[in-house]
């Protein structure tokens, strides 16, 4: 019963109530910023909130993408082992409330309880399925994750306010730091936000975590938590942190382009739908954080408009990737519900069974790999155009050296379209791996709406980009990084800087390439005929042609492997040549997890193991500590 | 004058459209040539194209509509992409919609729906045809990338034509990245349109093979189309090509009827010298193993970003 309330009622709410959030932040974006103080709360400690034009983009994210996962929600959730739906319904809606409330804040106690609240919301949301052990453990390594970093972002409040003791963001933006502070709460928001957002090396917890959790969760921690962590980095370096050397926005860039290549290099050599989707968000929000730190060192070298284009690009593609990567992971939960299947090597051919779910996971994968006219070639497009102007930068090794930046995004790009050739062709195209596929269902009429949703967002964001701009322009504007000139141009047109440097315009452009294609039919039609012959597939004259000799999904992601061997930890079993019943496994390791991770357990245990001496469990010993603590009281305050 | 301007756009288009297969005819020629055996006619590419259109198309019986619509997206990608290149005039109305970067997602976006295309039906050599052009894909593309971008700043815009326009007026000073840029420009054409080193275009030995390898299950019309935007596709990187390192002769922003008058041979001439140095090339350089294809991209990449480096 309850399942039923909570599917055909609860997440249709939900939806609408994004929907609504995200109209209302759409049609505020031209109001000033309005701030409030909240009767609930601490004593003496009151919660303050504050929407500006950041917090509206950041909540039309938000409102959008999870409108469309909501209604998805509706259809998917069903009753199983683990977590009753009922249950599952509330934590869901929880984790966006507080993700909006994160939004909102404005002082540091809110913001942490907001934040907080997301973590262990969405903790609950990944264990879910908590009777299978490992999706426990994944749970485990996102909340110690989320913690280590929630720690950061405390000590970077803790920082930036300055000596005032007031934690209100106000008295932080008014607070004057000495550089060495700045610098250091510039770091533990870099740490803080960054383990959240899955940067390298704290991005460990993603390709557990997002398989672990029911696509529905996945979609929403991928799409749209982690652009909080985007959110918070802008917050705290454009807003909040005043008197920063810029020098410490290369920080981001290396570590953003690094990010964003090892994510698409691990994304690439995956054989697990999920997981190939988890290591290409650590890409995505590598090329943020890149952008991010391009925007500080212009804003810091003394050129507004530019920076304000990098922090444009920044934005759309936060906005582009919370559509595109909730829409592919919704399109792995459609698929692993029919199927039950999460490896690739156990996938294929569903374009025939669920066409619906495979045209629409279409438009989000060529939408990631960024290709015209679909939104994630505005978000690089952007991003180029910001790096173009990198060389302007006055000093002699970064004018040189941070261009060559612009190279890695193309590389990355290009490899996030070889990456999305393997994700899509593996599961969609080619014929069925196992004969299980053969009764797989399309996705039901929720689901489907959903996914439909998300895709029109990523044509809608990729077609109008002129449109949504300018609304993001606001937000450089009002965090005083730069004013971008008004555009004279058409409104199909999309002329960032209006210096007739650089143009798009993606209507005319999806329009010709449309044009051509109708043509090309129109006139083989009408000068030739039309004539089709349904024969097998060329076998070259043997026979036998069966779904084992198509590429897998290993291999797919072979040359990767080859060409980025330094990248991964592989174990390879090779059969000899005198094994009866060969195997040939190989297993494909984080080396950063190895080098890093792994002796950190032992290291924690062993700190643990120290301190533990002084819990004796005898009541005599307590009280004697009680006593010598008293003393020491005594003794400090006499 | 702005009817000039259009009457410019849908010359450059029609002129692709009819003079890539005759380029495509005209380096089959003369590898044919050089390497002593008896030359095809010159219009042998238009009689392929025109015999295989009135054939019955066969197709697999498990293809998706993926696999029938891929050849007119790939053709129709060819043609918008000539329609930014300035080959003949660099006033062209439409190239404002499209930059350079543009271009280089348009040649992204025929890759990715050719490799779909080859994986679709599931056999052994369209998968591997697909993910070896991916792999030469995504190296080539960044490369490219890179040359374009340091054309971009070198000249501060994207826009392929003002490219081309503040090159060719700049004085003639050699430019150290855009020598850098050429050789890595000169590699990634190899690489993208299938020519020796990289692939054969007239082999059909499985353990070499990257193009034909996604073509074979292809056949009648939507084989045309693919071999028309296979043609297209050389000559679209040819014309970049020009419009990049030798610009002169194309007809310019105060260039009268007279100029694009004369940028018609200008380019013709362009065509025939481009078509038999790439001859060249490929009789005198040997096919790579496959494996190796990455270490000849790698050096694209690393000659333009050396471009960018020393700019």
């Amino acid at each position: 019963m309850s399942l039923r309330i909570a599917g055909r009622t609860l997440f249709p709410l939900g939806a609408v109530c994004g929907l609504a959030v995200a109209v209302a932040a759409a049609m505020s974006m031209t109001m000033p910023p309005e701030s409030m103080q909240l009767v609930i709360g601490l004593p003496d400690l009151p919660m303050h909130v504050r929407l500006d034009a950041l917090s509206r983009v950041f909540l039309f994210l938000l409102g959008a993408s999870s409108a469309g996962i909501s209604i998805f929600a509706a259809g998917y959730f069903r009753s199983g082992q683990g977590t009753p739906p009922g249950l599952l319904c509330l934590e869901y809606h929880l984790f966006l409330a507080s993700m909006g409330f994160v939004l909102l804040a404005d002082d540091a106690y809110s913001f942490m309880v907001a934040w907080e609240t997301m973590a262990l919301t969405s903790y609950f949301l990944v264990t879910a399925q908590h009777r299978i052990a490992e999706i426990r453990q994944a749970g485990f390594l996102y909340l110690t994750m989320a913690h280590v970093g929630a720690l950061a972002i405390l000590l970077c409040f803790g920082v930036l306010q300055g000596g005032s003791w007031h934690f209100t963001f106000d008295a932080m933006r008014a607070a004057h730091l000495a550089p060495s502070w700045a610098a250091a709460a510039f770091l533990l928001a870099l740490a803080g936000f960054g383990a959240k957002g899955g940067i390298v090396p704290l991005h460990v917890w993603l390709p557990e975590a997002h398989p672990a959790a029911p696509s529905p969760v996945s979609a929403l921690m991928s799409g749209v938590m982690i652009k909080m962590a985007i959110y918070g980095m802008l917050r705290v370096s454009f807003d909040l942190l005043r008197g920063l050397d810029w020098r410490w926005g290369l920080v981001p860039v290396c570590l953003g382009l690094f990010s964003a290549l090892y994510g698409i290099v691990f994304a690439a050599a995956q054989t697990d739908m999920k997981r190939l989707l988890a290591y290409s968000s650590i890409e995505n929000i590598g090329i943020l954080f890149t952008g991010l730190g391009l925007a500080m060192v212009f804003r810091g070298t003394g050129m507004p408009e530019y920076a304000a284009l990098a922090l444009l690009a920044v934005l759309y593609h936060s906005v582009n990737h919370a559509f595109m990567k909730s829409l592919l992971f919704l399109g792995t939960g459609s698929v692993l519900h029919s199927t039950g299947e999460r490896n690739l090597g156990r996938l294929g051919g569903l374009i025939h069974r669920m066409p619906w779910v495979a045209w629409l996971t279409l438009v989000g994968a060529l939408a990631i790999a960024g290709l015209p006219p679909l939104n994630g070639f505005v978000s690089e497009w952007l991003l180029l155009q910001a790096f173009l102007y990198a060389h302007a930068v006055p000093h002699s090794f970064v004018n040189m050296l941070l261009p060559l930046g612009a190279g890695v995004v193309a590389l990355v790009a290009a490899l996030s379209g070889y990456v999305m050739v393997k994700f899509f062709g593996v599961v969609f195209l080619g014929s069925p791996r196992e004969p299980s596929l053969a009764s797989a269902q399309d996705a039901g009429v929720m689901e489907r709406i959903g996914l439909a949703w998300l895709a029109l967002g990523c044509v809608l964001l990729g077609l109008l980009p002129a449109q949504i701009i300018p609304a993001l322009a606001r937000v450089a504007a009002e965090l005083h990084v730069g004013v971008l000139p008004d555009s004279a141009a058409p409104w199909w047109m999309l002329t960032p800087l209006n210096n007739g440097q650089a143009s798009y315009a993606p209507v005319v452009f999806a329009a010709a390439v449309l044009a051509c294609v109708l043509l090309a039919i129109l006139a083989v039609r009408l000068l030739y005929h039309r004539r089709v012959r349904r024969a097998p597939p060329w076998d070259c004259g043997f026979g036998g042609l069966n779904w084992r000799m198509q590429d897998t999904a290993e291999g797919f992601g072979q040359p990767i492997r080859h060409l980025f061997t330094p990248f991964f930890a592989m174990r390879r079993e090779l059969p000899s040549a005198f094994d009866s019943a060969p195997t040939y496994r190989v297993v494909i390791g984080d080396r950063i997890w190895h080098a890093v991770y792994e002796p950190l357990g032992p290291l924690v245990e062993s700190v643990a193991g120290v301190c533990a001496r002084v819990q004796q469990g005898r009541i005599s010993l307590y009280l004697l500590y009680a006593l010598i603590t008293l003393c020491t009281l005594l003794a400090l305050v006499l | 004058m702005r009817s000039l301007h259009w009457f410019t756009q849908v010359l450059e288009v029609a002129a692709a459209l009819a003079a890539a297969p005759l380029f495509h005819g005209w380096v089959n020629q003369c590898r044919a040539w050089l390497q002593n055996r008896s030359a095809p006619p010159l219009l042998q590419t238009y009689r392929g194209i025109r015999k295989l259109f009135y054939k019955d198309a066969v197709i697999a019986e498990r293809a998706s509509p993926l696999f029938r619509i891929a050849p007119y997206v790939v053709f129709a990608t060819m043609l918008t992409a000539a329609a930014i290149i300035p080959s003949m005039g660099t006033r062209l109305p439409f190239s404002s919609s499209a930059d350079a970067i543009a271009l280089v997602g348009l040649f992204a976006t025929a890759r990715v729906f050719l490799a779909l295309a080859a994986m679709d039906i599931g056999t052994a050599f369209g998968t591997l045809g697909a993910r070896r052009e991916m792999m030469v894909g995504f190296l080539a593309e960044p490369a490219l990338l890179m040359v374009v971008f340091v054309a971009s700043l070198i000249s501060m815009t994207t826009s392929l034509p003002a490219i081309s326009e503040r090159l060719a007026t700049q004085a003639l000073t050699l430019s150290p990245s855009l020598a850098f840029t050429a050789v890595a420009f000169t590699m990634v054409l190899l690489a993208e349109n299938g020519r020796i080193p990289i692939d054969n275009p007239a082999t059909h030995l499985e353990l070499t093979m990257i193009h034909e390898a996604m073509m074979l299950e292809y056949s009648a019309r939507h084989l045309a189309l693919m071999e028309l935007a296979a043609a297209l596709k050389l000559f679209n990187y040819a014309c970049i090509g020009f419009a990049l390192f030798i610009p002169w002769g194309t007809a310019m922003g105060g260039g009268g009827p007279g100029a694009l008058l004369a940028a018609v041979p200008i380019l013709g001439a362009k065509l025939a010298v481009a078509g038999a140095a790439l001859a060249v090339i490929e009789t005198v350089s040997a096919k790579l193993r496959v494996f190796r294809a990455p270490e000849f991209l790698a050096t694209a990449f690393l000659f333009a970003v050396l471009g960018l480096l020393v700019h």
